[in-house]
């Protein structure tokens, strides 16, 4: 033996999680576990959950049940901003930059929820096309500059868990390269990553593990070890 | 010398009694702006806690001693505080609902206010003196202006740019933008909103206590000074657009001098004016001048 793994250690583990949009049911008993440093996807076809369940981590749906811990902390009752403090910095898939903010403000937005976050500078150097927008309002970003920074955002705030839904959506390939170069960087940095994609081919060289939600299900779980061996199973699941 | 026919003094007169009269429309209508932009509700009890603030402040002087200074920084603190009671208890209730909902409480809430006031008051008025430092006035050549009526304009815009200050220059600012457009993000980004909420609403209703104290040496201190009020700073909201704190100051200050001229020009207009200005803007602009259409 030449190099031990250090031992995992848990950051999320999702048990039995039940979410509702008034009295719509959509996931039904979600299991998952994250452990620290991991780089996980959720996939699924269009309406399968997987928005909801990222939400749900948050407390944001409607009424929740079952169990989220978050560093062995169970935060099924708790409000979304304490949730967030405990180290979560969250991507929505409609990239949420504010319209009457410039893109500073929106970048300075999120206060601090953990130490070690990036500084400007080193924001600012993975991102210079922000840089250059500094003074713009939110709502003069082009697509991909929103993108870039709803992903900018997150990593100032000291957040050790990052959840981004579908960040590569609609965007032009060469700003896709540069959101997986991102994706690496951010992974050497021991962040923990749970990416929810349609965008397989971006996803597969990423993670190192797949689950696959259908009707608010996890229906399948494959570990990057076994992805060239399962790939026809995760084809058909997706329909790809 | 004269303008169009009308003597200089009184045009300038008239565009005083304007200018008071636009100070208190944009201090009521920012409160409210502020409090629809977060809240998403229409603050019918606006008018109701404006009256209060200008009660507080005749109770304190005529049963505790404590004077103008003191009422004008004590009565906006009795009437916020009295507002994050309000929020956090009735409210808190009404946001999953349609904005109709928080209009009929604060309306209730409202007559609730003011009956009380009628019933241990009356509704006969009071008067408060204006305080000694500032009785008597300066003649400035071409017009005559009280002290108390210049100071009331004074606070009233000093108030105000403050307040466009904060939420358009400052950190708490970015979030109270972010908050009014999009209140779960921002929450989940890690921000307390539901105490940014509780907290608006009691500054909203603060600056509301606050107009009080400034209208009660002018006006008479009266259960229904805030009813009679409240119709006209809605008709300012609606044709600044809902929600907008630049155009709630720039509105209120704009159409009390609207109103001053017409009462020089065309008296018989000058009640309706605003109304009809109004009905104008919302055939032309539905947003209303400085509201965004969506
Ligand atoms: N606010 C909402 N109210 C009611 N139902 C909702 C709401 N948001 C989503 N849903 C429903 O919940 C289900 C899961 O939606 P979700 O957004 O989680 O899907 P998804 O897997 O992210 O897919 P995609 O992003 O491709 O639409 C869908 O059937 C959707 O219609
Ligand atoms: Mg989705």
């Amino acid at each position: 033996m030449t190099s031990v793994a250090p031992p995992a250690v848990e950051m999320l583990r999702i048990s039995g999680l039940h979410a509702f949009y008034g009295e719509s049911h959509i996931l039904h008993g979600i299991d998952l576990m994250v452990n620290r440093g991991e780089v996980v996807t959720l996939l699924g076809r269009n309406g399968a959950g997987r928005t909801t369940t990222l939400k749900a981590i948050l407390g944001l749906t409607g009424r929740r049940t079952g169990s989220v811990m978050m560093n062995g902390r169970e935060t099924i009752g708790m409000a979304p901003h304490r949730i967030a403090r405990l180290g979560i910095g969250y991507c929505p898939e409609e990239r949420g930059i504010f319209a009457s903010l410039n893109a500073e403000e929106n970048l300075l937005l999120p206060p601090r929820v953990g130490s070690g976050g990036m500084g400007l500078e080193e924001i600012y150097g993975m991102f210079p096309n922000l840089a250059e927008r500094r003074t713009s309002p939110g709502m003069r970003l082009s697509g991909g500059e929103q993108q870039m920074l709803a992903m900018a955002r997150i990593l100032r705030t000291g957040a050790r868990l990052l959840l981004l839904d579908e960040i590569t959506e609609g965007l032009a390939p060469v700003i896709v390269q540069k959101l997986g170069q991102v994706i690496r960087a951010l992974r050497e940095k021991g962040l923990t990553i749970v990416l929810v994609e349609q965008n397989f081919r971006f996803a597969a060289p990423l993670a190192d593990r797949h689950y696959v939600i259908e009707h608010g299900r996890i229906v399948e779980q494959v570990d990057k070890a076994d992805l060239s061996s399962r790939m026809n199973t995760l084809h058909e699941l997706l329909g790809v | 010398m004269e303008i169009f026919g009308i003597p200089l003094r009184g045009l300038a007169g008239q565009l005083l009694i304007g200018l008071i009269n636009g100070s208190f429309y944009a201090v009521l209508s920012l409160g409210l702006a502020v409090i629809f932009g977060l809240l998403n509700i229409i603050n019918f009890a606006h008018g109701a806690l404006y009256m209060m603030g200008a009660f507080l402040a005749w109770i304190g002087l005529t049963h505790f001693g404590i004077n103008y200074w003191a009422a004008l920084l004590l009565a906006p603190l009795l009437v916020g505080l009295l507002g994050i009671v309000i929020e956090r208890t009735l409210l808190r209730w009404l946001y999953q609902l349609d904005h109709l909902y928080g209009l009929l409480l604060t309306f209730g809430l409202a007559l609730i206010i003011e009956g009380l006031f009628r019933y241990y008051f009356g509704i006969s008025g009071e008067t408060y003196e204006v305080p000694e430092a500032l009785q008597g006035g300066v003649d400035l050549g071409f017009m005559f202006l009280p002290l108390y009526r210049g100071w009331v304009v004074l606070a009233s815009l000093v108030v105000c740019l403050a307040t466009w200050f904060i939420i358009e220059r400052t950190k708490i600012g970015a979030y109270l933008r972010a908050g009014t457009e999009n209140p779960k993000l921002v929450q989940a980004l890690g921000i307390n909103v539901p105490l940014m909420i509780t907290l608006t609403y009691g500054f909203g209703v603060a600056l509301a206590g606050f107009a009080g104290v400034l209208a009660a040496p002018i006006l008479q201190v009266n259960p229904l000074m805030g009813s009679n009020l409240i119709i006209v700073v809605f008709a300012v909201v609606v044709i600044g657009g809902m929600g907008s704190i630049l155009g709630s100051i720039v509105t209120g200050l704009g159409l009390g001098l609207i109103e001053g001229l017409t009462r020089l020009f065309y008296p018989e207009a000058s009640a309706v004016v605003i109304f009809v200005i109004m009905v104008i803007v919302l055939l032309v602009r539905p947003a209303g001048l400085f509201g965004r259409e969506n």
